[in-house]
């Protein structure tokens, strides 16, 4: 049995004097894709944060890879693809310009990469070959949404933490992302994932949270 | 692993210089209005308080110094609250770069497109105070050292109140006490070179603050932006 | 030794523990109050010799050097309660620090108007802006800026974090602030306050004494007081307040 990815062990998140998620323990190991559902308000977005490191307002280890995350925020960091509610993409710059600075900002170079498509392919592959250059407030809402998709194909992640990413976006691209996910599974990326929508995926996992008082529920 | 790091540590704040400058072209309306602040302010005080060339001149130090901590005040809301709302900041605390570095960045990007153009426009605001050429270059040298100086004090306050959707004012009420070092000295150099007294220890003063803020504000800057993003 | 000191560190942070031990250690303070304050006081302003130049208007020193010297300790203090928050995450020294904030300011402001005062009738004028006096003023705006970012946040810890960074940067510049100020004083060069004369007399240096000695233990027992009612708001969800209170 290999290490896991992530190991969570006796999270308890609160908010606002509420308790959201009391003693969440789970393993996510490589090539899993893990959801988690719950009704709004249920702590989802918390949870994600929290694992990302973006809130530590919570009890409880993190181990990523072996260590304890806080040790390694660097390495962590490195290996995360985060893509949350709010896309980070600037609206001001065009989609190019976009994935270049948050690649730069990731310290990407392009000998870490080898293997990625330019930004050019991405952008053609999810659908903006044409939109390369224009400025992305005069986007569409899905268009803007898969600027950020486009992430998914240059940024080198092994761990994916997605907030409802398939929100405003058409039928079509929920397939290809869906596709873009078990690609990723299947190469040996791991995929922390919330959405209201119903996932075709195989080796699909399931975590509930939201049961009251902080119950939660992993199958 | 370690030898790429070094090179993507600055490549990552170049980015973030290059993107916000580029941004800010873009967007004009940040980079201009401080500009025009500063300069609508410092013509306030001549209708204020009469346009006798004595008056101004003695004045005219701590005007423009004023005004251009105040523009760089107003300025400052500008610096993180865009990233903040589309999610920009949540990216770059997701780097694996150190955020400080990332930090001092964006301040000093900030700086280039909002305070330099105020530093431009002095000399002829000065002319219109009534200023000789030597104190024109005195209060370039001071705006030069302390503005920068002022945009870290600024940005502190700015990265802990990003998240709160409280206007500029709570920045204002938390950084003007901490200016005050720098105005002091400012005017201090401005008011020795009209009067043709040595002004150098004031600028070594200021020179001084700068190396102090450029060291220990990002760390601040830093430490406030996860504090804000956490909440 | 190590253990204990463990020990007394858990101890520490915890608000339970803080709120029995204060318990009992207020009225002793409040007694250790009464007694230093009000001979302190009394014979201060009313009986003690008047002053050789000043007559009998140097008597607010009796208030002011008291309240300036808490002023600055009580900045200083939640600085280092600051520093504790941030890298050990005690809650105790958050509902510390928040309380310190008001009551350093309102010493500060106790400060400033006294030194109103004895300005009036050495200088004529009800303000002179002295090294002394701005730097107080100053003070006075940076409690004030911590003041309005730990309202201004909601979220408790999120405030706390955030004031405390926010009061280590004061605390690093205070000393910049106070040199700056005392050199735009020598430029500037209005009246200036001369403290008391070269010599003190050991009956003022006595009463002097008393009077400090007794505003610093009015200060903990206001701050004590304050922190016991944060520490009862804070853990109100807790079993142990709420039989305190009577709750339950």
């Amino acid at each position: 049995m290999t290490a896991p990815l992530l190991q969570v062990e006796q999270l308890e998140c609160e908010r606002d004097d509420r308790v959201l998620i009391k003693n969440l323990s789970f393993e996510l190991y490589n090539g899993e894709i893990l959801q988690v559902e719950g009704a709004n308000g249920s702590g989802k977005t918390t949870l994600l944060r929290v694992l990302c490191g973006l809130s530590d307002e919570f009890q409880g280890e993190l181990t990523w890879c072996g260590r304890p995350r806080r040790r390694v925020e660097a390495d962590f960091r490195r290996q995360t693809l985060y893509c949350g509610h709010l896309t980070g993409i600037k609206m001001a710059l065009s989609p190019r310009e976009n994935l270049r600075w948050i690649l730069q900002v990731k310290g990407v170079s392009a000998a870490d990469a080898p293997a990625q498509p330019s930004l050019d392919q991405a952008l053609h592959d999810v659908g903006l070959g044409g939109f390369e250059d224009v400025p992305v407030y005069t986007l569409s809402a899905g268009q803007k949404r898969r600027v950020a998709l486009a992430r998914l194909l240059v940024e080198p992640a092994r761990l994916w933490v997605l907030d409802e990413p398939f929100t405003a976006i058409d039928r079509h691209g929920v397939a290809e992302l869906e596709g873009l996910i078990q690609g990723h599974a299947a190469k040996g990326g791991s995929v922390l994932i919330t959405s209201h929508h119903a996932l075709e995926l195989n080796g699909l996992r399931s975590l509930q949270l939201g049961l009251g008082r902080g119950a939660w529920q992993i199958n | 692993m370690a030898n790429q790091l070094e090179p993507a540590m600055w490549s990552g704040m170049l980015a973030i210089i290059k993107r916000d400058i580029v941004i800010a072209f873009r967007q004009r309306g940040d980079m201009v209005n401080p500009l025009f602040f500063f300069i609508m302010v410092i013509a306030l005080f001549p209708l204020g308080m009469g346009p006798e060339p004595g008056t101004l001149q003695k004045i005219a130090p701590g005007v423009i110094w004023i005004a251009a901590l105040l523009s760089t005040l107003l300025s400052v809301d500008s610096l993180f609250r865009q990233d903040f709302d589309d999610g920009a900041l949540e990216l770059t605390l997701m780097s694996p770069q150190p955020l400080f570095v990332l930090a001092f960045g964006k301040v000093l990007a900030h700086w280039l497109v909002t305070a330099l153009p105020l530093i431009c426009v002095a000399p002829v605001l000065g002319v219109m105070m009534f200023m000789d050429v030597n104190t024109i270059k005195v209060t370039l040298y001071s705006l030069l050292l302390g503005t920068p100086v002022l945009s870290m004090i600024s940005a502190i306050g700015a990265a802990l109140t990003v998240g709160l959707h409280k206007g500029g004012v709570l920045v204002a009420v938390i950084a003007l006490p901490l200016y005050i070092p720098v105005l002091i000295f400012g005017t201090s150099a401005v008011e020795a070179a009209a009067m043709g007294h040595p002004f150098a220890g004031q600028l070594a003063y200021l020179a001084a603050f700068l190396i102090l803020a450029f060291t220990f504000a990002p760390f601040a800057i830093a430490t406030g932006l996860r504090i804000s993003v956490n909440g | 030794m190590f253990q204990a000191l463990k020990r007394l560190y858990h101890k520490l942070g915890s608000p339970k523990y803080f709120y029995e031990m204060t318990g009992k250690m207020l009225p002793w303070l409040i007694a250790a109050t009464v007694l230093l304050l009000v001979p302190g006081l009394i014979y201060g302003l009313a009986f003690a010799p008047p002053e050789r130049y000043q007559g009998d208007s140097y008597r607010i020193i009796y208030i002011h050097v008291p309240a300036a010297s808490i002023a600055m300790g009580g900045y200083i203090m939640m600085a280092v309660a600051g520093v504790v928050v941030l890298v050990w995450r005690m809650k105790m020294a958050e509902m510390v620090a928040r309380c310190l904030a008001p009551i350093g300011a309102s010493f500060t402001f106790i400060c400033l108007v006294t030194g109103s005062i004895w300005g009036k009738p050495t200088w004529g004028t009800w303000w002179v802006w002295d090294a002394r006096l701005t730097s107080m003023l100053v003070l006075l705006f940076l409690y004030i800026g911590v003041m309005a970012l730990n309202s201004a946040i909601n979220n408790a810890q999120s405030a706390a974090r955030a004031t405390a960074v926010l009061s280590i940067v004061g605390a690093v510049n205070l000393p910049i602030i106070k040199y700056s100020v005392n050199w735009w004083n020598t430029l500037h060069q209005p009246a200036s306050i001369k403290m008391t004369s070269s010599a003190i007399d050991p009956e003022m240096l006595f009463t002097l004494l008393s009077c400090i000695g007794g505003f610093y233990c009015l200060f903990a027992v206001l701050l004590i007081n304050s922190t016991r009612c944060e520490v009862l708001q804070r853990e109100q969800r807790s079993n142990w307040v709420k039989k305190t209170v009577g709750a339950v």
